[in-house]
């Protein structure tokens, strides 16, 4: 493939609570290749969506990265002051919000909202274009321009959540973040939402990374799929790769655990519970609720490895196999 | 044979807007359904937000009235039910809501919401029999009852916590039980966990299972009889193999196609999905018209009956009028309450 246009190196960030030190993400790396989209899964405290605010710098509060890299086509994000980075959102970095309903002003019209991100950037256009250009980029995304006059409550769920995308896409970035965007729609407005990101993505040749659980929708939409389990990835491979042949115990529960539509068949859960990141298991942390672990697995956190081309696992069982030790 | 829950013809209307601009929006039109003590069901109610789905399982639990129809619960309409009827009712059809955080009060203990019921319907004797039947239910659901008694809500996973909800169920041996989206605010992992236990009291107590829901596939797998709503009405009913698999409402097949399979090597189709309604046709026909494929001139002037188009399924669809004959009043009804399959 060719150049990545965001590289992240080992990413480690903690929160900060009264109970204690709560290690999210723990030395997370991938790169992410032009046009691509990479799919971030992962259950409810796996660090998916820190990692994904980390690369956008919106991490609040107790949130604190520790260690790591953030690299946007050469520009180290984590070095940056707030002023730099923003400059940097929406113009080379953006993000499509989870609740869309609540990320819209609600005493705001959408033409003005859309008009503010030209504004901060410095790119408002000539009074004569500005509505020519909100009405372009409202028809891309599947919206009629007279949206623009309208204030969010008037839209339905679908339609802010396009609104959302319009304005990720207003400066033309190079990676959009999306942090399940569909999760509060259901499925035949889910299907237009996803539709109407995959085409403006590919217009724009931005790459995308999907933050979400449903593996169906991953399926459905990226071309590669990090899985993440208490703070690490633990299997990183193309999103054929990961479902016709999954390599981690977990993603093999994981993918195992998913209901279809072929067959009826009683359904597995993964038994146990997520570790608590407060006090994370020795070892690798998936080892107390995994049936393969042995000796290692409470000693050693198994590096990322490729195992097969473009393929990389972290985990004991694939020792022998190794090649690398850097992941791409 | 006895009809334990019984919705007949039930709907409801809500009344918006003001002084000046009153008007009813209907949320849930002409729904019957029957459940047989003798053969329980598991039936799946699924539909997209606003469908009517969660009011139809407040009229079912008697927490909202129907504005037309009737929900009876033996033969007596549970809003005139006496005293005595009505603590029978509350014990046997039992809710299970869509958020496991909150409906625990974050003060007390989780043991709270075990121990009140067994209190209020004086489920033991004595304090160590009810502990006794507290443990035995939480083990029925797959919980430890030594790593869940005695701790806080925020203690527990949502997962745990929902479960704890399956066994407060469970607990008062209900024959009913009406689970509202009670998987959708749980991780993926879990979710066949839960769906696990809820199948579990169907098969070992005889529990009748009404599963509302807006996601297909885990109503395929867990449910035998699936009624797809929309915007307040039934538009295909019956056995889930033959709806889900070969869908015949136009709503039902772009439900079905949208649903994001877990295949990469079947991705969406490339034909973009018709969200524009036509503001030409009028609402006084079919509901679905102004999105339909297939619109008719019949479609603007009546909405279509539950045509019967096999044995175990009917469709609310004009095109299917000639290929099956249109259902009596009796027919619809015992499709609706899954006897027929």
């Amino acid at each position: 493939m060719n150049a990545p246009v965001l590289q992240v190196d080992s990413l480690h960030i903690h929160y900060q609570t009264l109970a204690g030190m709560v290690k999210a993400v723990n030395g997370v790396s991938f790169n992410l290749y032009k046009g691509e989209r990479l799919g971030l899964v992962g259950e409810s405290g796996s660090g998916k969506s820190t990692t994904a605010l980390a690369i956008i710098r919106m991490l609040e509060g107790p949130a604190r990265i520790i260690d790591g890299a953030i690299n946007l086509s050469g520009t180290n994000l984590l070095a940056l002051s707030d002023d730099e980075m923003r400059a940097v959102r929406f113009d080379r970095v953006s993000m499509v919000p989870q609740g869309a309903m609540n990320s819209l002003n609600p005493v705001m019209r959408i033409r003005e909202q859309i008009r503010d991100i030209y504004e901060a950037h410095g790119k408002l256009p000539k009074r004569s274009e500005l509505d020519g250009k909100i009405a372009h980029l409202l028809t891309r995304v599947g919206l009629k321009p007279e949206v623009a006059g309208m204030f969010p409550h008037e839209l339905s769920g679908g339609m802010k959540q396009r609104v959302c995308i319009a304005m990720a896409i207003a400066l033309q970035p190079q990676v959009i973040l999306a942090d399940e965007p569909t999760s509060a729609l259901d499925v035949v407005v889910q299907r237009q939402v996803m539709e109407t990101l995959g085409n403006v993505q590919q217009e724009l040749g931005a790459a995308v990374i999907l933050v979400g659980h449903d593996m169906g929708l991953m399926a459905q939409f990226v071309d590669r799929i990090g899985v993440m389990y208490a703070g690490r990835l633990v299997e990183l491979a193309s999103v054929e790769q990961i479902f016709k042949a999954p390599q981690h115990p977990y993603t093999q529960q994981l993918i195992g655990s998913i209901p279809n539509l072929e067959q009826k068949k009683l359904f597995k859960g993964i038994p146990g519970t997520a570790p608590s990141l407060l006090d994370p298991p020795s070892g690798c942390p998936f080892h107390p609720r995994c049936s393969e672990a042995f000796e290692p697995c409470t000693l050693d956190v198994p590096p990322l490895r490729e195992t097969a081309p473009s393929c990389w696992v972290a985990c004991h069982l694939y020792e022998k196999v190794v090649s690398h030790d850097h992941p791409a | 044979m006895t009809i334990l829950l019984e919705a007949n013809h039930a709907g409801k209307t809500f009344t918006t807007g003001g002084f000046f601009k009153r008007s009813e929006a209907y949320a849930l039109r002409d729904f019957s359904l029957a459940i047989d003590d003798e053969k329980p069901i598991v039936t799946a109610i699924a539909g997209e937000s606003g469908s009517g789905k969660t009011t139809l399982a407040r009229l079912l639990l008697g927490v909202i009235a129907p504005s037309i129809g009737t929900v009876r619960y033996k033969g007596v309409d549970v809003h005139t039910m006496k005293r005595d009827q009505w603590r029978e009712f509350r014990q046997d059809v039992q809710a299970i809501y869509q958020d496991p955080f909150e409906v625990y009060n974050p003060f007390y203990r989780v043991d709270h919401v075990l121990t009140t019921p067994v209190a209020k319907f004086k489920l033991a004797r004595n304090a160590a029999e009810a502990q006794e039947l507290i443990e035995s239910t939480l083990n029925k659901v797959g919980l430890r009852p030594e790593e869940t008694l005695g701790r806080y809500p925020h203690q527990l996973s949502g997962g745990q916590r929902q479960r704890i909800m399956i066994a407060r169920a469970l607990l008062l041996r209900p024959k009913i039980i009406i689970a509202d989206e009670p998987v959708s605010m749980v991780d993926a992992s879990l979710r066949a966990t839960i769906l696990e236990s809820l199948l579990k009291l169907h098969e070992e107590f005889g529990i009748s299972l009404i599963y509302i829901t807006h996601d297909l596939t885990t109503a395929y797998q867990l449910c035998r009889d699936i009624n797809i709503l929309y915007r307040g009405a039934v538009v295909e009913t019956g056995d889930v193999e033959q709806v889900i698999k070969q869908p015949q409402h136009p709503y039902t097949q772009l439900l079905v196609g949208s649903i994001p399979l877990p295949d990469p090597n079947r991705r969406w189709g490339d034909e973009t999905v018709d969200q524009a309604r036509r503001a030409d046709v009028p609402d006084t026909g079919c509901l679905f018209a102004d999105r339909c494929p297939w619109l008719m001139p019949a479609c603007q002037n009546a909405p279509p009956p539950l045509y019967q188009t096999s044995p175990a399924r009917a469709t609310a669809c004009y095109v299917y009028e000639d290929e099956a004959k249109a259902t009596t009043k009796s027919e619809a009804e015992a499709v609706l309450s899954g006897e027929v399959s």
